[in-house]
């Protein structure tokens, strides 16, 4: 009996000793989900599996979008944290970095220069140290569905001015078709044609003299006025019947569903517009156009200055060295022109813009690729909690419940309180 | 001497015996209880007179500021009246129309029990499969069905006057179900002969049921009216997946402005100072009531 005790023993303990002998790592990588990003990224785990023996990359793509939003605080102060995670930059990534759960990744920096386009990179640096990298590039723009709006008489890559736009809306609603599909009911997409107005008004400045209170801060008048034209463009009524209560997903269908003339969108409603229509195919390519947001004619921004994201990962503080060491690998051209060839997204790795096969895409980071001025998304660069505010004020504009002056004040006591 | 000490000695090995169970069985308990009711709810109070956003260190101490905030919170001011709302339909359309839905299926009559098991089904479906489906119908199927009748689509969820009216109608769908099973199994302890009796000294349907049913299903009917309260309250699941607080949040509960403007906004000691006054709101409300109105049950 005690000679069972002391082989069962035995073989415990030298079943907890054998981890340690074959020294594997493992990487967590966690981001929102969505099927055709972890299918890439599943491809390039496994290229770096297969050049780094011993070394394991786990995936978890299992929430979607608001929900990895709202778990990733949780997540990052407990013992599941995951090792690289993914990221908008911005407020929230200031935040998450002042907390102390991101690491300092300077000493790859050289590394990823060579792999990074510069202005991309540098939004992962926070007072000089650098935490993360991009992935992507991603652009606001109007997506316009070709036919309809060639029976609505209208050539929407002539477009140029705000004014211009609006007589286009004008004209397609005169038709008969949905001018502007809206998913109000997540309220961002809305926030972005109301960003894109404060740019073209307010010039490349604009959000970093609000945010250090110069200029009137957010009481500035750019952000009245912008607020006034997305009025003007509401009152035309060119958003689908309902808009205010349909969420993102469901109004990128309707445009794969050839329900609505236009969308103003980011690059990834490309696979949306397919995956949430309901043949499940959305529209051909080919069908598809992407105009340049119109500037506003006496603004201080530039028609060529591009809205979008610089979305990335960002390595957490106890991560294993192997976690920089895929991120320097995610850059490399072979790896990232795999999203290039596949229309993922837009890789922000020097060098693979000539693999964007997709027209689209190619004509859409040629267009960041042109801007002297690319600004992160609005509700990234101001945080949290001033981001939701400004996704409120932007709806309630449009729908009329808010004056411009009063969202400007919204805006303000929000940046006020953090 | 023999019967007084035979009495007392065993009364002390009784007391000593119940001492031991008590002791064996309430650590846990209390335990169990401590971690994940009491510390919270300490954590919470405490996180309340902080500005925090979830993540970094809890440094910023305002004191009462979260507090005095919500009382001019437009939205938080709005959540509360919905909140109200859904006790004033619950109380007064909800439990009335469930209390004759269990008079007329309480007895074995034909189609009774199928009936019965139709009006429950509601309240077994997850809250937010209901509420998606619910979206559906009435953003989507509804619309179409006024269409094909030649009127012009009417999106409930996506109109501020009216989002909260559809709110209230799933919610009587969804729980009218639970309430008539409980007065069905008070209807089916109130004793026949005491029917029988009013018969026969000549009261009509209307005087059996005020002054015989009524009183017999009395326990009951408080029950269900505190179960009513509190989950009036407490509701959250439904309004993320009908209308997620829009359109406009003008239809949120307290409970999902917690979690919208408090958790959502990193925003962790605002929403920490809700949670705290919803918990003195249903504290309060779960202990008065039993107080003053369950006394004798």
């Amino acid at each position: 009996m005690l000679k069972k005790v002391l082989l069962g023993a035995g073989l415990g303990l030298t079943l907890l000793a054998s981890p340690s002998i074959a020294e594997d790592t493992t990487v967590h990588l966690m981001f929102n989900s969505g099927p055709q990003n972890e299918a890439v990224w599943r491809s390039m785990a496994d290229d770096f599996e297969k050049a780094n023996p011993g070394t394991k990359v786990e995936i978890n793509a299992s929430l979607e979008n608001e929900a990895y939003k709202a778990k990733l605080p949780t997540l990052l102060q407990s013992k599941d944290r995951p090792d690289v995670i993914y990221s908008w930059a911005g407020g929230v990534m200031e935040d998450q970095i002042n907390a102390g759960f991101i690491k300092d990744i300077s000493g790859a920096r050289d590394d990823l220069k060579k792999l990074v386009a510069n202005g991309a990179l540098s939004a992962y640096e926070v007072d000089g140290k650098l935490y993360g990298a991009p992935l992507m590039l991603s652009l606001m723009g109007i997506w316009y569905n070709k036919e309809l709006t060639e029976k609505a008489g209208v050539d929407i890559s002539k477009i140029e001015t705000w004014d211009q736009f609006l007589d286009a809306v004008k004209k397609i609603k005169a038709a008969g078709i949905t001018p502007l599909l809206m998913g109000g009911g997540d309220k961002w997409p809305m926030m972005h044609i109301y960003a894109y107005l404060i740019m073209r008004m307010g010039g490349p400045d604009v959000l970093k003299n609000a945010k250090a209170g110069k200029d009137g801060g957010f009481m500035n008048p750019v952000f009245i006025e912008a607020g006034k034209k997305l009025k003007e463009l509401a009152d035309l009524e060119p958003f689908q019947d309902g808009w205010l209560g349909v969420p993102y997903p469901p109004s990128a269908g309707m445009f794969g569903d050839a329900k609505g003339a236009m969308i103003i969108q980011g690059t990834w409603v490309l696979n949306a517009q397919s995956n949430n229509s309901a043949s499940g195919k959305g529209l051909d390519r080919a069908n598809i156009g992407l105009a340049p947001f119109p500037m506003v004619e006496g603004g201080k921004g530039a028609a060529t200055d591009t809205l979008g994201g610089v979305q990335g990962f960002l390595v957490t503080a106890s991560a294993p060295e192997a976690a920089t060491k895929m991120l320097e690998f995610f850059e490399t051209p072979d790896q990232a022109k795999k999203a290039a060839e596949g229309g993922v997204y837009i890789p922000s790795s020097i060098g693979t813009a000539q693999y964007l096969k997709d027209p689209l895409l190619a004509q859409a980071a040629d267009m960041i690729g042109k801007a002297a001025w690319h600004q992160n998304f609005f509700d990234q660069d101001l945080g949290a909690s001033v981001g939701r505010v400004l996704n409120d004020v932007s709806v309630a504009i449009a729908a009329g419940e808010m004056t411009p002056e009063e969202a400007a004040q919204a805006l303000q006591d929000a940046w006020d309180e953090l | 001497m023999s019967v007084t000490s035979a009495v007392t000695g065993s009364r002390s090995t009784n007391t000593r015996s119940n001492l031991t169970t008590v002791l064996v069985f309430l650590p846990p308990a209390l335990v169990v209880f401590t971690i994940f009711v009491i510390i919270p709810i300490g954590e919470a109070a405490w996180y309340g007179f902080y500005r925090w956003n979830g993540l970094g260190e809890l440094n910023r101490y305002i004191g009462l500021d979260n507090y005095l905030s919500l009382l001019t919170n437009k939205v938080f001011i709005q959540a509360a009246i919905n909140n109200v709302w859904i006790i004033i339909v619950s109380l007064g359309l909800q439990l009335p129309f469930a209390l004759a839905m269990a008079v007329l299926l309480a007895d074995r009559r034909w189609g009774a029990v199928t009936f019965r098991m139709i009006f429950f089904l509601p309240y077994i479906l997850a809250d937010v499969a209901c509420g998606l489906i619910w979206a559906f119908m009435l953003d989507g199927l509804f619309s179409a069905i006024i269409q094909w009748f030649g009127g012009e689509p009417y999106f409930l969820l996506a109109d501020r006057q009216w989002a909260f009216t559809g709110v209230l109608i799933v919610i009587m769908w969804k729980y009218f179900g639970f309430h008539m099973m409980l007065y069905i199994a008070g209807l089916q302890q109130i004793d026949r002969s005491l029917y029988e009796a009013a018969a026969i000294d000549g009261a009509n349907a209307w005087q059996r049921f005020r002054f015989v049913t009524l009183p017999g299903l009395g326990s009951m009917i408080r029950l269900s009216v505190f179960f009513s309260l509190l989950g009036s309250l407490q509701f959250f699941d439904m309004i993320v997946a009908l209308t997620k607080g829009g359109p406009l949040n003008s239809t949120h509960t307290m409970v999902s402005f917690l979690y919208y403007f408090g958790i959502g906004r990193m925003k962790v000691g605002f929403g920490s100072a809700v949670g705290v006054v919803l918990f003195i709101l249903c504290a309060s409300v779960a202990f008065g009531y039993k107080r003053i109105f369950m006394k004798d049950d």
